[in-house]
């Protein structure tokens, strides 16, 4: 009810203000927020300080279920293509093809990181078209945890697809709990198995290049996808497809092609929009010497 | 009620962090509810710690009975497995050798053995930086070409012997380097990723609490 309620009053002020003058809406927040910002924050159970966190997070609610609405209503959105999940489907049916496994590491964080939650997700996708095609997976995790929740994603899509006899609980192991420890397994699992597809999907760390090169050496086909910056590189280099930053988490929402998750999509797109502007907004007062220090102070408790 | 129970607990826990943020900690019941919801994440993960344990017995275990290729190595991990867990979970009072107090086979074997693999494996990364470099830095295309020069001299200067060479030459190269490609375009681009990813992680949490993606539950 709270979400339909800041949800109706923003599209209110969206459609009056008109969704091509973002900057009129930046604005009359800061305007709105000064008497605010000019109080302490030493008294009171609720932190008046941090008021500008949420209002921003109202905004990015009410873009995204905005979206979402429009998407559900059948209002196309265009989505640009992401070369590395078009091409896991056809890495897939290369390991079929090859009669090689398909190796699927979820990240080597917990399942508290949003990260690993997305290389859940993905893992769910990727299973179905190894069941579809009879493709052997493997899944080796370094957290108990993403054991349960990863074994859980395929057996479910296993079941979906018809192939419950062929799914095997072992498809997904448990290696080992220190970061080395499982990298060496994982290495020389590739070594000796030389899976075919080799797809890395969550939060990676230094063991990212040990891992990116030695599936490199094996001969196989690499999607990597992490939202670490510091990775990135590794990834790039010695993978052939890489997914940066936002595509990652996009990832769940363009394989499914739904409505709903679209909407969220474009919703997210949207207040990135509003990011750059309030950049470009800062930058330029800044530079002029407007008050760009007030205007700095405003993102601050961000 | 399957679905409904974890979508509802999910909701509920992503609504309390979310509220627990604009509330006191000290002051308020609901400000520090998010540090207990993230004690209680721990307990829950050492109880599947369990799950952890009988995954990697039974794989390696079944290995060893069909005598898969390099079984003896399956052998090794099954008895390192539990030469360093049953004397660390033995009470330390029965002999000095449990637990896993200093001089304890856990700490023996952790300092000894585990410690320097993992060293070992980090420091490999040096050479699987080369390859990668040696492989990816090609002057196929102008934007490919600058990567190799800036690469080139970014890596030259990280080292002692490389700075020192670069100082030879007139103006003040590591300075400019470090203002305007490390702090400069390096900089800027990893704010443009973390702030792109930051969002994309927003709205699938929002997504997670709304109960719109429900992917982690196994729900494709």
């Amino acid at each position: 009810m709270i979400c339909r309620l800041v949800y109706s009053t923003v599209r209110k002020i969206l459609d009056m203000a008109l969704l091509s003058r973002p900057l009129t809406l930046v604005c009359l927040v800061l305007i709105d927020s000064q008497p605010v910002l000019a109080q302490t924050s030493s008294d009171g159970a609720f932190r008046t300080d941090r008021i500008n966190a949420l209002i921003l997070i109202a905004v990015f609610c009410a873009a995204v279920l905005l979206y979402t609405r429009w998407a559900r209503q059948g209002r196309p959105l265009f989505l640009r293509k992401i070369p590395g999940l078009e091409a896991v489907e056809e890495a897939v049916g290369r390991a079929t093809e090859m009669g090689r496994p398909v190796l699927f590491i979820p990240g080597i964080s917990e399942l508290d990181e949003i990260e690993t939650i997305a290389g859940i997700s993905i893992l769910g996708r990727v299973a179905k078209i190894t069941a579809q095609y009879d493709t052997p997976l493997t899944v080796p995790v370094r957290y108990p945890l993403v054991l349960a929740a990863a074994q859980e994603m395929v057996e479910q899509s296993y079941v979906e697809m018809g192939k419950k006899d062929s799914y095997d609980k072992d498809i997904v192991r448990y290696v080992a709990g220190e970061q080395f420890a499982f990298t060496a397994n994982v290495n020389g699992y590739m070594m000796r198995e030389r899976p075919a597809t080799n797809i890395y999907m969550g939060a990676f760390f230094a063991e990212s290049l040990l891992l990116a090169e030695t599936g490199n050496a094996a001969g196989s086909i690499q999607i990597a996808g992490t939202a670490r910056p510091e990775q990135l590189p590794f990834f790039i280099a010695a993978c052939d497809y890489t997914l940066m930053g936002e595509e990652l988490y996009a990832a769940s929402a363009y394989l499914s092609h739904e409505p709903l998750m679209l909407g969220g999509l474009k919703g997210q797109d949207f207040v990135k929009m509003l990011i750059v502007a309030a950049i470009v907004l800062g930058v330029i007062l800044v530079s002029l010497n407007l008050g760009g220090d007030t205007f700095l102070e405003w993102f601050e408790a961000v | 009620m399957r679905t409904t129970v974890p979508v509802a607990i999910a909701f509920l826990s992503g609504f309390l962090m979310v509220v627990s943020f604009f509330f006191r900690e000290e002051a308020t019941f609901i400000g520090g509810l998010s540090q207990n919801l993230l004690i209680w994440l721990t307990i829950v993960g050492g109880f599947t710690l369990l799950l952890g344990v009988v995954s990697i017995t039974r794989v390696n275990w079944n290995a060893v009975k069909a005598r898969k290729e390099g079984w003896i190595f399956k052998v090794f991990t099954l008895v390192s497995i539990f030469a360093m867990a049953v004397p660390a979970v033995l009470p330390s009072s029965w002999s000095p050798l449990f637990g896993r107090a200093e001089g304890s086979i856990y700490d023996w074997l952790f300092t000894y053995l585990d410690m320097p693999m993992m060293a070992t494996m980090f420091a490999t990364l040096a050479f699987y930086i080369a390859s990668a470099a040696y492989r990816a830095f090609r002057a196929r295309t102008a934007e490919s070409t600058i990567l190799l020069v800036t690469a080139t001299v970014v890596m030259l200067w990280r080292v002692p012997m490389g700075e020192a060479f670069l100082n030879q030459f007139p103006g003040d190269i590591p300075t400019f380097l470090n203002t305007y490609i490390m702090n400069g375009a390096n900089l800027a681009v990893q704010r443009g990723i973390i702030i792109g990813a930051a969002l994309g992680a927003a709205s699938m949490s929002l997504r997670i609490i709304l109960g719109i993606e429900r992917t982690y539950m196994g729900k494709g």
